[in-house]
């Protein structure tokens, strides 16, 4: 037995375009780390770098606020959506230049690595990475709450996350990511069609981040439940608190499946079994029903909170009360309910006969009507409002165009007959981009933008974000309303190459054109982050309510203090905020009684928890066997550890939280 | 204090629905390929009821001795709760043993894993039951130290019951696997 | 003004583009609009009744979007504003209600075609019937007539008028396979044979591909299908009978073996059994024939 398994040099061997940027990282990761020592000891700057270290130890990562929590998803989330969009960049350079003769810029096989990463990238570590970060920053708040119900997995959750984007990333440089499409179907995902490391690497990545999530999922369905504000009952919830609320129900019922499905094909890899191998009883088509089985569901869990910070966007910019609360409601549980029962729909042309296929298709018509009820009632809380367009307005009216385009071709391929036409396109391709950029991503930059100021104290330039929006509208429509065109001329998606005999390179370069003005888009974001970063002093938001909200996330000053609230006293009301200043002045404010509270440490055993998992699943991919048994045991030696620690909380006392509040009031 | 309790209870509760569906997977893919045994032997072949009944038979009282150490722990008799924790893990290691006996048995005849999709389906099936077991065994070792360490403490105390919660999922989990594995199985 | 330039600029580099993209579609061949056999005109249609559908109320959302968006922007103090109104039944049953009646509309359309558009649904038609079967290897596909004794590789020949009966399996990861102006795909499996039957109006090549990614050489897997007149199908089929060149084991086995870009090739059919044979390799041990490789 290898001491390192079937990691050997070879693996950090590349072609093309991935083997200079991997070359380019080998040599100049090292020349940069010198170059930092060496400026550090000749300006004699140790003491300062040290300082950051532990700055950042104690501040960030071992902390279990979840709004330091928060804050690194999306950070972290940010870093994948510049990798991903890189990886989409690379796919339509590709495909705008691979015709006739040409074999455009990387290798069949690089590409299909290529796409394989853009689409399990943007989905697991870009939309669930800004969904839980945003989830963190304002569920607490929103219900009135100091903390999640359990501050320490929900440290762990994020630290596996982070595990799964560094495996995932790993694979671009040490190996190689799996070239089968971001589901990983059968068999070409087993090992006689994909002997290398590349299948290994995906499981591995997605399993251990599939983990986080379904902790999460645990953690903030007992939040919303067990942690609301006396008074605060489900009816007087806010809108985004529901959307997180019935997200949480679809991951802790999803998730699983994925854990189970990924073991199994694991299973397949590593231990020769045959459950979905070709031959020797395996049967592909039971991966294909678990995968969407989750899968469906999944692209629910993204959308759903998108739809709580629309909820909240157009009631307050709309100085209104949300149309149809109680119909919003039932609307989300009905598309909760119905996202279990649809999953067929991604694959009617696998020959399920017809009665079943129209079983599916009809049901998954019947979520359009609940979907469709959500946004009658967005635009009626605009009606008879004063609606300011700020950016996320702007972001709001963006999601109705293109979401709405996507709901149609989404009804279009409910039709088994029509799908047959369309399945695998290109036109499926739009479809599914209209939904997650137009819904879930234009969601998520929405709310960072509302909610910006409550987290770090200070408003982002509206200008700057105006045209990084109008960037991204355009950019979308350029990049993928060619799609729909292409997938009806018969274009199949994941091509590498086609025949200049088809009419499809011009589509193809407006589509890449597309890409430009997205990644204009995000470069006005980051101009804008740096831009507001500068100005922040100008920008301060010095009461707390910068928008004339509605929620109690607004009555705290900005940033949040690290305890959120000094006393959980008792709603009465939805919108209670709003009712709060509708009433003030008419009485005179009680005189705050404040009272000790616990508070979670510090701790760096989810970190730990986290590497440990990282180095188990690099050592199943590598086959490195003497490692598995070890970090096996180390993760569970740590969870042990940490859960038999008695004394991980601190109390902030009456006194303490009196002056801090007053040290905020000044 | 009793919120702590009643929040970490119940999101146990939600954990243990996660942890009916990832069994519901295995089931449900169990049932898919149960008669895939690509020419070789089936359930009906490679299955001793009375074998497995003795199995169940463990398990059950194992549940039952458990519940008899709760009663304990809620009456606040520490010595009591370690007698029947005792218990219930040597159960449990019995179990295991037997099971790891099937399983080496049916891989030393050629029946393994990597036979048949029936085969893989069986043992990831009954196989991932049996690492919750031991997962269940190597958490009592755990309780029944802080218990001799620290006595009934409320942390203590609200931990067994976690423990006992999942320790009887685990027995409802068996007698699934039992009824549609091996009983079925045999009867097919 | 300032604040409608960018908005105005964007809107007009999109408007611009789309109707620069539709125009592109007009002149080209687009072979879902463009049908050519009886199951891709049906299916045609569906398209357009279904998108027309839709539109009753796409339209509405657009046109509501930009009207209350415009009225009701905060520098407009003439309209009324109401910031408690926040419900009315006769608007809440208005949308829930029309959209239930087009899904219940759609519903039926739904049941309907997917029965009748079945691909496991033979074509009723006078003619009699060919069955072609279908192979998808690494990175090629494999046409066996069974029947006519023949086989080719991307290529595919039938007879106008005549329905197809295709049976499809995969000795190669799953694949789907589309003659997109013939009619809608279906996936190709291996040790499974699905069925797919189109029939072609009239004579005419048209392109076929596969619909989802097998491995490497994926993108080359197109092919040419031809609709001819009977008397040249006869006479393609005799001359492939007489051509010598015989689809063996051992050459089955050189085809199967991953190779890209195979040209179309055409051969007598030297081993009758051939497409059960590759089946059931997947479904028992030792099935498998010398010289083939299994997975």
């Amino acid at each position: 037995m290898k001491i390192l398994g079937n990691l050997t040099f070879d693996a950090l061997k590349h072609d093309g375009i991935t083997g200079l940027t991997v070359n380019a990282m080998l040599i100049g990761a090292p020349i940069a780390f010198i170059l930092l020592v060496a400026g550090l000891t000749y300006f004699k700057r140790w003491p300062t770098a040290i300082g950051f270290v532990k700055w950042l130890w104690k501040n960030w990562l071992t902390s279990l606020d979840p709004k330091k929590i928060g804050v690194m998803y999306l950070v972290t989330a940010f870093a994948m959506l510049l990798r991903g969009v890189a990886d989409a960049a690379m796919m339509r350079a590709q495909q705008a230049t691979s015709v006739g003769s040409s074999h455009g810029i990387v290798s069949s096989d690089t590409f299909q690595q290529v796409f394989t990463a853009h689409g399990t990238i943007m989905i697991f570590f870009v939309a669930m990475g800004l969904m839980f970060g945003i989830i963190n920053l304002v569920l607490p708040l929103q219900i009135g709450a100091r903390d999640v119900a359990f501050p320490f997995m929900n440290s762990a959750s994020f630290w596996l996350y982070v595990a799964g984007t560094v495996l995932i990333n790993l694979s671009l440089v040490v190996g190689q990511l799996a070239a089968t499409g971001w589901l990983a179907y059968p068999p070409l995902s087993e090992l006689a069609y994909s002997p290398g490391v590349g299948v290994d690497y995906w499981i591995w990545s997605l399993q251990i981040a599939g983990i986080g999530s379904m902790l999460s999922g645990i953690n903030f369905l007992v939040t919303i439940l067990k942690m609301r504000r006396p008074g605060m009952t489900l009816m007087k919830m806010p809108m985004f608190t529901w959307s997180v609320l019935n997200a949480m129900v679809l991951v802790a019922f999803a998730f699983p499946i994925l854990t189970a499905t990924l073991a199994m094909l694991a299973l397949d890899r590593t231990l020769g079994m045959h459950f979905f191998t070709a031959g020797a009883g395996g049967n592909a088509m039971m991966y294909v029903n678990l995968i969407w089985a989750w899968g469906h569901p999944e692209v629910y869990i993204l959308v759903l909170p998108a739809f709580g910070i629309f909820s909240e966007v157009v009631a307050t910019y709309s100085h209104k009360r949300l149309f149809g609360y109680t119909s919003m409601v039932w609307a989300l549980g009905a598309i909760t309910f119905l996202s279990f029962i649809v999953w067929l729909h991604h694959f009617f042309t696998m020959g399920a006969g017809a009665d079943v296929n129209t079983f599916f298709g009809i049901m998954t018509a019947v979520i359009a009507v609940p979907t469709g009820v959500k946004v009658f009632n967005w635009l009626f809380t605009m009606y008879r409002g004063r609606v300011v367009f700020a950016t996320p307005m702007l972001w709001f009216l963006g999601f109705v165009v293109t979401f709405t385009i996507g709901g149609m071709t989404g009804v279009l391929m409910s039709v088994p007959a029509i799908d047959f036409q369309v399945h695998n396109t290109l036109f499926l391709v739009a479809h599914f981009h209209n939904m997650i950029i137009g819904g879930v991503v234009f969601g998520y930059f929405a709310g960072i933008t509302y909610w910006w100021p409550k987290i770090f104290g200070f408003k982002l330039n509206e200008r700057l974000g105006r045209y990084a929006f109008w960037c991204w509208f355009t950019g979308f429509l350029l990049a993928f309303i060619p799609l729909y065109i292409l997938g009806l001329m018969g274009a199949a998606r994941r091509l590498d190459h086609y025949d200049a005999s088809m009419g499809w390179q011009w589509l193809f370069i407006v589509s890449g054109v597309g890409v430009l003005f997205i990644s204009a888009g995000i470069g006005f974001q980051i101009l804008q982050l740096a831009y507001s970063v500068w100005k922040r002093k100008e920008n301060r938001d010095t009461t707390g309510d910068p928008w004339n909200g509605r929620t109690l996330e607004w009555s705290v000053p900005s940033p949040a203090p690290y305890y959120n609230f000094a006393v959980l006293s008792p709603v009465t009301e939805r919108d209670p905020f709003w009712e709060a200043k509708q009433k003030a002045g008419s009485d005179r404010p009680a005189k705050q009684k404040y009272e000790d509270f616990e508070m979670p440490k510090n701790s760096p055993m989810g970190m730990f928890i986290a590497a440990f998992a990282f180095i188990f699943g690099f050592a199943v991919i590598w086959h490195i066997w003497w490692l598995v048994p070890l970090a096996l045991l180390a993760v569970i030696t740590t969870i042990a550890i940490r859960t038999l620690d008695d004394h991980s909380e601190y109390t902030v006392t009456a006194a303490e939280v009196e002056e801090l509040e007053a040290s905020h009031a000044q | 204090m009793h919120n702590n309790d009643s929040k970490t209870v119940f999101g146990f509760w939600v954990y243990l629905m996660t942890d009916c569906v990832l069994f519901a997977s295995l089931f449900v893919t169990y049932a898919v390929l149960h008669g895939n045994t690509f020419g070789g032997p089936g359930a009906a072949e490679l299955f001793s009821l009375p074998f497995v009944l003795g199995e169940t038979l463990i398990l059950l009282t194992s549940s039952f001795t458990a519940g008899l150490a709760m009663l304990a722990a809620h009456a606040g008799r520490p010595r009591q709760v370690l007698a029947w924790f005792a218990v219930t893990f040597l159960l449990g290691v019995a179990f295991l043993t037997m099971e790891v006996t099937e399983f080496s048995k049916l891989a030393h005849e050629g029946n393994s894993w990597q036979r048949s999709g029936f085969l893989s389906a069986f043992f990831t099936l009954v196989g991932t039951h049996g690492l919750h077991i031991t997962s269940g065994l190597i958490w009592m070792g755990i309780m029944m130290t802080k218990v001799v360490r620290g006595g009934l403490a409320p942390n203590t105390l609200r931990r067994l019951t976690l423990l006992s919660m999942f320790w009887h999922f685990l027995d409802i989990i068996w007698i699934f696997i039992f009824t549609i594995v091996y009983l079925m199985g045999a009867a097919s | 003004m300032k604040k409608i330039l960018t908005p105005a600029f964007f809107i007009i580099i999109c408007l611009g583009t789309i109707s620069l993209l539709v125009r592109y579609a007009a002149t080209h061949n687009v072979a879902v609009l463009n049908p050519q056999g009886i199951i891709a005109h049906k299916e045609f249609s569906l398209l357009v009744t279904a998108t027309l559908l839709m539109l009753i109320v796409v339209i509405p959302v657009f046109i509501l979007t930009f009207v209350i968006a415009w009225k009701y922007r905060a520098g407009n103090t003439k309209a009324k504003y109401m910031p408690n109104w926040d419900h009315h039944h006769g608007l809440e049953f208005t949308w829930w209600a029309i959209p239930c009646a087009l899904i219940f509309a759609l519903s039926i359309l739904n049941w309907n075609s997917s029965h009748d558009l079945d691909p496991y649904k033979p074509i009723a038609s006078n003619a009699k019937p060919i069955t072609i079967q279908v192979v998808s290897l690494d990175w090629k596909w494999l046409f066996i007539y069974p029947d006519q004794r023949v086989a080719t590789v991307n290529y595919v020949e039938f007879p106008e008028g005549v329905p197809v009966n295709f049976q499809i399996t995969s000795d190669a990861p799953m694949n789907s396979f589309w003659i997109p102006q013939l009619g809608g795909q279906i996936y190709a499996m291996p040790g499974m044979n699905t069925s797919l039957h189109l029939m072609a109006d009239t004579t005419g090549v048209y392109d076929g591909s596969s619909v989802n990614i097998s491995g490497r050489g994926y993108a080359g897997m197109t092919f040419k299908a031809a609709s001819v007149t009977n008397a040249d199908f006869d006479q393609w089929i005799k001359t492939a009978q007489r051509s010598g060149h015989y689809l063996t084991e051992p050459e089955y086995a050189k085809i199967a073996a991953p190779s890209e870009n195979m040209p179309a090739t055409t051969y007598a059919l030297g081993e009758p059994d051939l497409y059960n044979e590759i089946m059931m390799k997947y479904m028992t041990p030792g099935a498998e024939m010398t010289g083939m490789v299994m997975p």
